[in-house]
C-alpha cells in the first residue's frame, strides 16, 4: 500500500472486481480513480472510498456493490484486533451501550472483535474460515432492544413524542451493526482465501440483477424501488416514440391540391396523417407459488402503464383462469400484495394448487376468446413448467391465430427449459418465448416488445 | 481553486451549505481534475444549492442552463440575431453581396445562450445545466462537446475555445436515464439524505431560532418517515419547512396535535399522511 506502484495494481485489480460485478469501467475512468488517489491521498479510508466512487461509477445503484468490495481491497486494518474479546456478556453490555449511543465508531470496532471473538470456525486450514451468521448467532444483537431502549429512556436521551420512533430506530442501528459484521467477516476470509475470489463471489449483485425466482424479501423491496422508475422511463420512451411516429411523410396529392392557391408553389407541405392504431396488451400471468414474485414485478410495471394503453386486460391464473384486470385498477395505490390480493380473490385455483397450463390455456381459448383480436399483442408470464399435465398446444395455438403477436416472458434460465416437468420448448415453437431473470432483461424485453 | 476536501467544507459552511464528506470530497475533485460533476439525488437534498454555494465561494459567476422538454441548440448554445440581421442589412444598401456576407455573420450578430457564454470570457465561470433529465435525448449530444473539450463549434464563426474552464455541475432527479456517454464525462456525485447530525446542523443552521431539543426531535421524525414506504419522502427542504412551522407556531416541544396538524408540510399525498399516521400512532385524522 505503501509504493504507488502497489497501489496501481491494487487499483486494477479493484476494478477488475468491479467489472466482473456488470459495473462498467473504461480505462479513462481508471486513470481518474489513479488521479483521485494522488490528489486525495491514503491516509483518510472514507475519502478515499467517496473519491473512488466519484470517478468509477455512474449511477446509484451501482453503490451497493462499490462498498463491500471496497472494504475488501482497501481494508481498514489487517488481521484480527489487538485485544481478544473478553466474553459474550462483556460484548454484549459495550455493544447495547454503543447502540443506545448510536456511536458507529463503537459499533465498527466491536464488529470487529465480535467476527474475531465468534465468528472463527474450523481448525484445519482448509476448512476453517469466519462467519458473520455465527457471529450474529451467539450474540443475537436484537434482543438488545429491550435493554437499549431502557438504557437510552434512562439517560432522558429520549421523551415525549420522538419517543415512540426509538424502537424502531434502535431495530436500524442493530441492521447496520449486522452489515458490519458481514462486511468484517468476508474481509477476514478474504485475507485468507485471497481477495479476488471472496470479491467475486460473495458480494451480493445489484438489484437490476437479481433473479426474479430466487429474489429473498428484503431483494424484493429493493426490486420494487428499482421497478418503479423503470415503469416511468419506460412511460416517457413509449410517449416520444409516439410523437415521432405521429409525423408522417408528406402527402402528395393534398400537398399539390393546396398548392393551387399559390399558383402551384408547394408552400406548405402536408403531412400524411397516420391512422392512429390502439395497441391492445393482454396478460396471462401465472401467480402460482414458484413464479409469484416474478409476476408481481410485471404486474407493477403493468399497473405503471396503465395509462399508455387504450386497452390492457390481465388474467391470472393457476390451473384455472380468472380477469383481474379490475384489481389491477383499483389497486392503484397499493401495488404492494397485488399478488396476494389475486390470489385470495380471483378464482384460479382448483382442487390443488399446482399450476396446469394446458387448463388455463384451454379455458381462456374457450372463455375469453373475443379479448384476442387482430390487433392484440399478448404477453404470457410463467415458466411453462405445467407439473405433467397435458400442455395443451392446440389451444395456445388457436390464440396465436386470433392474436397480433404473442409473446411468452419466462423467469427461467434458458438452459433449464425443457429440463423436468417444464415444457417450454414446444411452447416456444408456437410463440415466440423470452428469457427474463432480472430487471434488465424485462426493461430490455418490455421496451422492445410493447407495440407503439 | 480549493486546498484541501477540509478546505472545501470550510468554505461552503461559510456560505451556508453544509457538506457531507462524500460531497465535499467529490467537489474537491472536480475542481482538481476539472471535470464536470453530475449530481443525482432526490429532489430538495440541494443539489442546485450546491452549485450556487460554489459559485459563491469561488467568486464565480453563475451560469444557469434550465433545462426542459423541448430546450434546443437555440435555447442551450446560440443563436443568431436575425433582427438585427435585417437591419444590417438594410442600413447598408449600396455595398457589395460579399461584403454583408461577410458581416452578418460576425460576433456582432451571435446571441450567446448559457452554454456558449459558459467557455466565452476569462472571469472565473459555474456552469448549472439544471434537471439534465428533463431535456430530450439531442440535447445531450449538445453536451457532448461541451463537457468533454469546453468548445463550441458555430459553423459560420469557427469553433470558440474555453481559455478558461468554467466548474460544471449538472443536475437530474434520474427521471430518464443518461446516456452512458454523458455520464462517462463526468465525476458521479448521488446525494441522499443527510445523516441525522448532519441534517441537525443544517436546521439548525437554516431555522436559527429552533431549539436544540426541538431540532433533534424534527429530524428523528423525519428520519422515521423516510424509513416508511412512502410515495414522496419528506426531502431536507421540507424539514427545515417544517422547522420553520414550527416556529412560526410557536411549539417548543413535538407532541400528537403538533404533528398531526403540521404532517402536510412534511408529505405531500394523502394516502402518505395516513399511512404516517398510523405508523406514528396518531389518532384518525
Amino acid at each position: 500500500m505503501t509504493t504507488p506502484a502497489g497501489v496501481a495494481e491494487r487499483l486494477t485489480s479493484f476494478v477488475g472486481a468491479l467489472r466482473a460485478h456488470g459495473v462498467r469501467i473504461g480505462t479513462g475512468e481508471s486513470v481518474d480513480a489513479a488521479r483521485a488517489v494522488e490528489e486525495l491521498g491514503l491516509a483518510d479510508r472514507e475519502l478515499l472510498r467517496e473519491g473512488l466512487a466519484a470517478t468509477l461509477l455512474h449511477g446509484p445503484g451501482q453503490r451497493q456493490v462499490f462498498d463491500p468490495v471496497f472494504d475488501l481491497y482497501f481494508p481498514r486494518g489487517v488481521g484480527g484486533p489487538e485485544q481478544r474479546a473478553a466474553g459474550r456478556e462483556d460484548l454484549r453490555d459495550r455493544l447495547a451501550d454503543a447502540l443506545a449511543a448510536d456511536d458507529q465508531e463503537t459499533l465498527g470496532r466491536l464488529a470487529i472483535e465480535a467476527v474475531d471473538g465468534f465468528g472463527g470456525y474450523g481448525s484445519s486450514p482448509e476448512s476453517d474460515g469466519w462467519s458473520s451468521y455465527q457471529t450474529l448467532e451467539r450474540l443475537r444483537p436484537q434482543t438488545l432492544l429491550a435493554r437499549v431502549r431502557d438504557n437510552v429512556r434512562g439517560q432522558g436521551g429520549s421523551s415525549g413524542f420522538a419517543d415512540r420512533l426509538l424502537e424502531d430506530e434502535i431495530r436500524r442501528r442493530v441492521d447496520t451493526f449486522r452489515a458490519m459484521v458481514a462486511a468484517e467477516a468476508r474481509r477476514r476470509v478474504a485475507e485468507r482465501r485471497g481477495r479476488d475470489e471472496i470479491a467475486r463471489r460473495a458480494v451480493a449483485p445489484t438489484a437490476d440483477r437479481v433473479d426474479f425466482l430466487f429474489a429473498g424479501k428484503d431483494r424484493l423491496a429493493e426490486l420494487r424501488r428499482t421497478v418503479q422508475p423503470l415503469a416511468r422511463k419506460l412511460a416517457t420512451r413509449l410517449a416520444a416514440r409516439r410523437r415521432r411516429a405521429s409525423r408522417g411523410s408528406i402527402d402528395l396529392r393534398r400537398t399539390l391540391r393546396g398548392s393551387l392557391s399559390t399558383g402551384g408553389v408547394p408552400m406548405k407541405p402536408v403531412l400524411r396523417r397516420r391512422r392512429p392504431v390502439r395497441p391492445e396488451l393482454v396478460l396471462l400471468c401465472d401467480v402460482s407459488g414458484s413464479v409469484s414474485s416474478f409476476s408481481d414485478f410485471t404486474m407493477l410495471l403493468v399497473q405503471a402503464l396503465h395509462d399508455q394503453f387504450s386497452k390492457v386486460r390481465v388474467f391470472a391464473f393457476v390451473n384455472r383462469i380468472d380477469e383481474v384486470t379490475g384489481l389491477l385498477e383499483h389497486g392503484r395505490a397499493d401495488p404492494e400484495g397485488l399478488g396476494s390480493r389475486i390470489r385470495a380473490e380471483a378464482a384460479v385455483t382448483e382442487f390443488h394448487g399446482s399450476s396446469d397450463y394446458g387448463m388455463a390455456l384451454g379455458e381462456f381459448a374457450e372463455r375469453y376468446a373475443d379479448a384476442v383480436g387482430s390487433r392484440t399483442t399478448l404477453f404470457v408470464l410463467g415458466d411453462a413448467r405445467t407439473n405433467r399435465s397435458d400442455p395443451n398446444l392446440p389451444a395456445l395455438r388457436r390464440i396465436t391465430e386470433r392474436a397480433r403477436r404473442v409473446h411468452w416472458l419466462n423467469p427461467e434460465q434458458r438452459s433449464r427449459w425443457g429440463t423436468g416437468d417444464s415444457v417450454a420448448p414446444a411452447y416456444a415453437e408456437l410463440a415466440d418465448m423470452h428469457e427474463c431473470r432480472d430487471v434488465r432483461q424485462l426493461s430490455a424485453l418490455v421496451a422492445r416488445l410493447l407495440p407503439v | 481553486m480549493f486546498t484541501s476536501v477540509d478546505d472545501v467544507s470550510a468554505r461552503l459552511a461559510e456560505t451556508g451549505y453544509l457538506a457531507s464528506p462524500a460531497v465535499a470530497t467529490t467537489v474537491f475533485l472536480a475542481g482538481r481534475l476539472g471535470k464536470p460533476l453530475l449530481v443525482e439525488g432526490p429532489a430538495g437534498v440541494g443539489k442546485t444549492e450546491l452549485a450556487k454555494a460554489v459559485a459563491q465561494v469561488a467568486g464565480a459567476r453563475l451560469v444557469r442552463l434550465q433545462c426542459y422538454e423541448g430546450v434546443d441548440e437555440s435555447r442551450a448554445l446560440y443563436e443568431w440575431n436575425h433582427a438585427k440581421q435585417l437591419l444590417r442589412i438594410s442600413a447598408g444598401r449600396d455595398e457589395t453581396w460579399d461584403e454583408a456576407r461577410t458581416d452578418i455573420f460576425s460576433e456582432e450578430f451571435l446571441l450567446t445562450r448559457p452554454l456558449l457564454t459558459a467557455i466565452r470570457g476569462d472571469d472565473p465561470k459555474v456552469l448549472l445545466i439544471d434537471e439534465t433529465d428533463k431535456a430530450d435525448v439531442e440535447v445531450e449530444g449538445l453536451l457532448l462537446e461541451v463537457l468533454s473539450d469546453f468548445q463550441v463549434t458555430v459553423p459560420e464563426v469557427g469553433t470558440i475555445a474555453a481559455t478558461r474552464r468554467p466548474f460544471v455541475v449538472l443536475t437530474s432527479n434520474a427521471s430518464r436515464e443518461l446516456s452512458e456517454a454523458l455520464r462517462r464525462r463526468c465525476l458521479f456525485l448521488h446525494i441522499g439524505f443527510p445523516d441525522e447530525e448532519l441534517e441537525r446542523r443544517i436546521v439548525r443552521l437554516r431555522v436559527p431560532g429552533l431549539e436544540e431539543a426541538l431540532a433533534h426531535s424534527v429530524v428523528r421524525v423525519v428520519g422515521a418517515l423516510r424509513a416508511m414506504d412512502l410515495r414522496k419522502v419528506p426531502s431536507v427542504a421540507e424539514t427545515v419547512d417544517w422547522a420553520r412551522t414550527l416556529l412560526a407556531l410557536g411549539a417548543d416541544s413535538l407532541d400528537e396535535t403538533v404533528v398531526r396538524a403540521t404532517l402536510g408540510v412534511l408529505l405531500k399525498h394523502q394516502d402518505d399522511v395516513l399511512k404516517a399516521s398510523a405508523k406514528l400512532d396518531l389518532d384518525a385524522l
